[in-house]
């Protein structure tokens, strides 16, 4: 699959987007904007404890209120035994999964889902609601990881036993996992090192942010069909799931994916959507539910918040000799934290001989968390830039030059195992070096930093259909719902592929009936894997089209050549024939075998690792504490950037959420675990006036394995800007932040303390 | 519970509806007139998904009642585009791809669109303080202030 | 010679580099399962497989050489 060499007419440019029309006019239908006659309006009972067991619940007084159609708790949903099942490249426990969309015994969160009615109005639910009785018997609760971990620290679940430990314990604790990955001698490494930088990092959960609120419809028939309209990052992920979780048929279910207001991995997972279907299958009614935004933050995943030490020591040119991390995840209510990929990431961008990471995925009262953007690897990657720069200071090295030196490259032995193919990480640090923002002046209490990111993205099952009209125009269909602009980048590819006007090509996202399973959008895949998906779908269609062509001539179908969107004999041997055009053959493909149609499913492996380095500029109010970010530039190898104005995107949205992971965004907890800031007045992601422009410099390393080079981009930005502005902060005003965020009062704090 | 009457102009239409005493604006436009355009992100005025024009000034929808728009002129999204004419700013939008998801779009452009029409020539960190009630977390701001920038010069005849 | 790393250590008893003979994916495990009982599952159920650095969620029928380097990790989702 070797990348031809030959110009490209659509790959690198910028197209408007298909689906930028109904975008910009309001047409475009998300989550919350389908009405269907008969609908009923359902509502979510949340817990108002942190912790507690749920002696009873009774719903008479609520199911008599006039209008309430339907009352389900978890005693409506079925048993199910508690292991962990591989849906798609995941692996999710549905026992955890039905026990967080209905609480069972007990409640393990302030927000967590209790029951839910439908009736015939928003006003109505509300008041049914009101009329639940839930007796709770409150139990000690606890919040933070450290806590968590503690022998004597109030216990969540009495059948948890810490996996990865030999023996099993015998004794259950809040630590669901541990997990390791070392190679080399620790001691002996440490012990080479002129310089050790040792110390302790936090970070706070953060939520994925996404501006519109999970929302679902669903509508089933008295056969037991369902139909789900709802927003999400895979149709095919929630039809799954409601099938495990109400114990369906899979055939039973067709999801229909809405346009998707945000997802960043928070909406790869289900809440509400099972809920709908039980309340439509009892009412016969179709039930709309939409989650308000406090519940948003209540109840649906954040990612971890964690607690991690990291150990870093070098000779004096600067040569790491050892490395150590231990990494505390929140998993929140139930196991699953992405501390196996935070660990697997922690030293990923180096050629480290000797590491040891050790991670630890912990229960909480906290929600569940869900994934954002690269999971796990923000976290550690904060620890690790951050001491990585101290060590440059202790060395007196340049910071990107400790990077440089220690950097890997193809070949090398990642931290997580395998070697290296062709990677671009060198390629960015030489970027940033070359680059006008890393010599630029700066002022009085400025300062600036840098800070790589990694993450591997991922490949897995897609599908893709190409139709080809009476008229020569193209109607792609994929299966993967369009966060950030991919039906632009898939029809770019198609169109190469046909060699026609990228105008001529129209796609649109299936449901789950329409097109074939594609694993979810989500580890930066579609444009990866579901965009190789279209590029065989295309040549499938050209095969096709080669093979009308040579009926029409009668010759061979050898003998015919696909160039410039039109079928050509492949040389004076093959006959002298005018050129047909793909809209010549189309026209008349009723004689020559009937419509044409390509297909393509596949499970695309070999996604290439995907690195970044950002430079960050910032200046610090040492009244206040406040910190601006004056400039901002983020580099990241794209292999190959099929819609450029995208792949920025890409690298400008996450650096701007990893700035607010940085530097506001925290979940408040009362005493009693309740959360205190659940809007985003309290909970504050970065607004326009917080942020300078954030310059995207694209770095192409091709990856081999896709047709036309491309890597995923969607999750590494979100990896760098945590350490690159603590660094930045340390060069203004010489104080070291180790806990996030760094919020003018924590920063403050620091300073008056003499950092 | 018994509702009442409201006349208005909704995009220079004139518009009558029936509502709750209690739902909003917003309610209204989604609910009753079954205008989607506006979008609901908190329903607290913090997001400025659902921003629209009420008699010339940018308000959240989700803050005003239904019963406000009571003999006043109502803006939103759909009425941006003249027959098949995008406006500049929608234009520019799509043209330096200022959307990801989009759900956040409608009211940053009745929002931009209220700067233009109050300052011409706005500088960057005009666009980006008036644009501080509309939350996107998509693209980080810059290609949408960018636009924004682009089309004001663009207006004035640059 | 196969060289495997990264396998479940519960199993294997501490060892991380192990020589097997197999020609593809499922030989290995199978291998591998013989070697270590119960193994086997495991690795199907959580791991994806790195074949001289190309890693595969979903391993089944890949060839392997007989100087191939393999390497179990865990299988990685996304945001």
């Amino acid at each position: 699959m070797a990348t031809e060499v030959k110009e490209l007419k659509w790959i690198g440019k910028r197209p408007i987007r298909p689906d930028g029309v109904d975008k910009v006019t309001g047409r475009a239908k998300f989550g919350a904007d389908l009405t269907l006659p008969g609908m009923l309006v359902g509502k979510v009972l949340r817990s108002p404890h942190a912790h507690a067991r749920i002696k009873s619940i009774d719903t008479t007084k609520a199911r008599a209120l006039a209008g309430v159609k339907a009352v389900v708790t978890s005693a409506d949903l079925p048993e199910l035994a508690s292991e962990w099942v591989p849906a798609g490249e995941l692996q999710i426990n549905f026992r955890d999964l039905s026990s967080n969309i209905l609480a069972r015994q007990k409640v393990f969160y302030d927000g967590h889902a209790v029951a839910a009615v439908a009736a015939t109005s928003a006003a109505l639910a509300k008041q049914a609601l009101a009329l639940i009785e839930v007796d709770y018997e409150v139990l000690p609760h606890v919040i933070d990881v450290v806590a968590a971990m503690q022998p004597e620290a109030p216990l969540l679940h009495d059948d948890l036993f810490t996996e990865g430990v030999t023996p099993t314990p015998e004794t259950p604790s809040n630590i669901a996992k541990r997990v390791e990955f070392a190679r080399g001698d620790l001691e002996a490494g440490f012990a080479q090192a002129d310089a050790v930088v040792e110390r302790d990092y936090t970070t706070k959960p953060v939520h994925q942010g996404y501006i519109e609120p999970h929302a679902v419809v669903a509508s089933t028939s008295e056969d037991g069909q369902s139909e789900v309209w709802c927003s999400t990052q895979g149709q095919f992920s929630v039809r799954f799931y409601i099938a495990k979780l109400l114990s369906m048929e899979i055939s039973q279910i067709r999801v229909t994916p809405s346009e998707i207001g945000g997802g960043f991995g928070g909406k790869t997972t289900v809440y509400l959507e099972p809920l709908a279907v039980l309340l439509s299958r009892q009412t016969g009614r179709p039930v709309k539910m939409v989650m308000t935004r406090a519940e948003v933050f209540r109840a649906t995943g954040p990612t971890s918040g964690a607690a991690l030490s990291v150990k870093i020591g070098a000779t004096k040119d600067g040569t790491v000799t050892a490395a150590e991390a231990t990494l505390r995840y929140q998993a929140g209510a139930f196991p699953g934290s992405p501390v196996q990929p935070g660990a697997m990431c922690a030293f990923a961008p180096y050629a480290f001989e000797t590491f040891k990471v050790v991670g630890y995925d912990v229960v909480v009262n906290r929600p569940k968390v869900a994934a954002y953007r690269a999971p796990g690897s923000p976290i550690a990657a904060f620890g690790v830039e951050s001491a990585l720069d101290e060590l440059a200071k202790r060395l007196e090295i340049d910071p990107l030059a400790l990077r440089e030196k220690n950097a890997a490259r193809e070949g090398t032995h990642a931290a997580y195992g395998p070697r290296y193919g062709p990677i671009g990480f060198v390629e960015t640090l030489q970027a940033v070096r070359e680059h006008p923002h890393y010599q630029a002046p700066l002022g009085p209490n400025q300062g600036r930093g840098i800070a790589s990111g990694f993450w591997f993205n991922i490949g897995g099952e897609s599908c893709a259909m190409l139709n080809v009209a009476e008229d020569g125009t193209v109607v792609v269909v994929s299966g993967n719902p369009d966060i950030g602009g991919s039906r632009a980048s898939l029809a770019m590819m198609a169109a190469e592929v046909l060699g026609i006007d990228f105008e001529r090509v129209r796609i649109i996202v299936g449901d789950t009936s329409t097109i074939g399973y594609t694993f979810l959008t989500g580890g930066s895949r579609v444009t990866f894997a579901t965009g190789m998906a279209v590029v065989q779908a295309a040549e499938d269609v050209v095969r096709q089209l080669r093979e009308r062509a040579a009926k029409v001539w009668e010759i061979s179908a050898d003998a015919v050549i696909w160039e410039d969107g039109q079928a050509h004999p492949a040389g004076a041997n093959a006959g002298e024939f005018e050129p047909l055009s793909l809209r010549d053959i189309a026209a008349e493909a009723g004689k020559t075998g009937g419509p044409i149609c390509g297909n393509a499913s596949l499970n695309a492996q070999g996604a290439g690792p995907g690195f970044g380095t950002h430079i960050c500029d910032v200046e610090v109010d040492k009244e206040t504490g406040r910190v601006t970010i004056l400039r901002y530039t983020a580099v990241q190898d794209a292999g190959r950037a099929v819609h450029p104005s995208y792949v920025e995107g890409q690298l400008q949205g996450g650096a701007a959420q990893g700035i607010g992971w940085a530097l506001n965004e925290e979940y408040v907890y009362d005493e009693d675990g309740r959360l205190q800031n659940p809007g985003f007045l309290d909970y504050r992601v970065p607004v326009a006036s917080d942020l300078p422009m954030i310059e995207a410099v694209i770095v192409e390393v091709p990856n081999p394995n896709h047709p036309y080079g491309v890597r995923g981009v969607g999750e590494v930005p979100i990896v760098p800007p945590m350490a690159a502005v603590a660094n930045a902060i340390e060069n203004a005003i010489g104080v070291r932040m180790c806990d996030l965020p760094m919020s003018p009062p924590r920063l403050l704090a620091a300073i008056d303390n003499g950092g | 519970m018994a509702k009442y009457h409201v006349s208005t102009s909704i995009n220079d239409e004139a518009v009558e509806f029936l509502c709750e005493p209690q739902q909003t604006l917003l309610d209204v436009l989604r609910d009753e007139l079954q205008l989607f355009g506006s979008k609901e992100g908190c329903s607290s005025g913090d997001c400025g998904a659902c921003s629209v024009m009420l008699d010339g000034r940018l308000v959240c929808a989700c803050l005003v009642l239904g019963v406000e728009a009571e003999g006043r002129a109502v803006e939103t999204i759909e009425g941006m585009a003249k027959g098949d004419q995008l406006h500049p700013l929608q234009q520019s939008f799509l043209e330096e791809a200022a959307l990801q998801c989009g759900v956040c779009t409608p009211g940053i452009l009745i929002a931009a669109k209220a700067l233009l029409e109050r300052n011409p020539n706005p500088t960057e960190t005009e666009v980006r303080y008036w644009l501080a009630g509309n939350l996107c977390r998509c693209t980080g701001y810059d290609k949408i202030v960018r636009s924004v920038l682009a089309v004001a010069e663009e207006m004035r005849g640059g | 010679m196969v060289l495997v790393g990264g396998l479940s250590q519960d199993f294997t008893a501490g060892e991380s580099q192990i020589e097997v003979q197999a020609d593809n994916v499922r030989r290995l495990i199978e291998a591998l399962d013989r070697r270590f009982p119960g193994l086997g599952a495991e690795l199907e159920a959580k791991m994806a497989v790195a074949i001289d650095g190309e890693i595969y969620q979903d391993p089944y029928l890949e060839p392997i050489d007989a100087d191939s380097e393999v390497f179990f990790l865990p299988k990685i989702g996304g945001g």
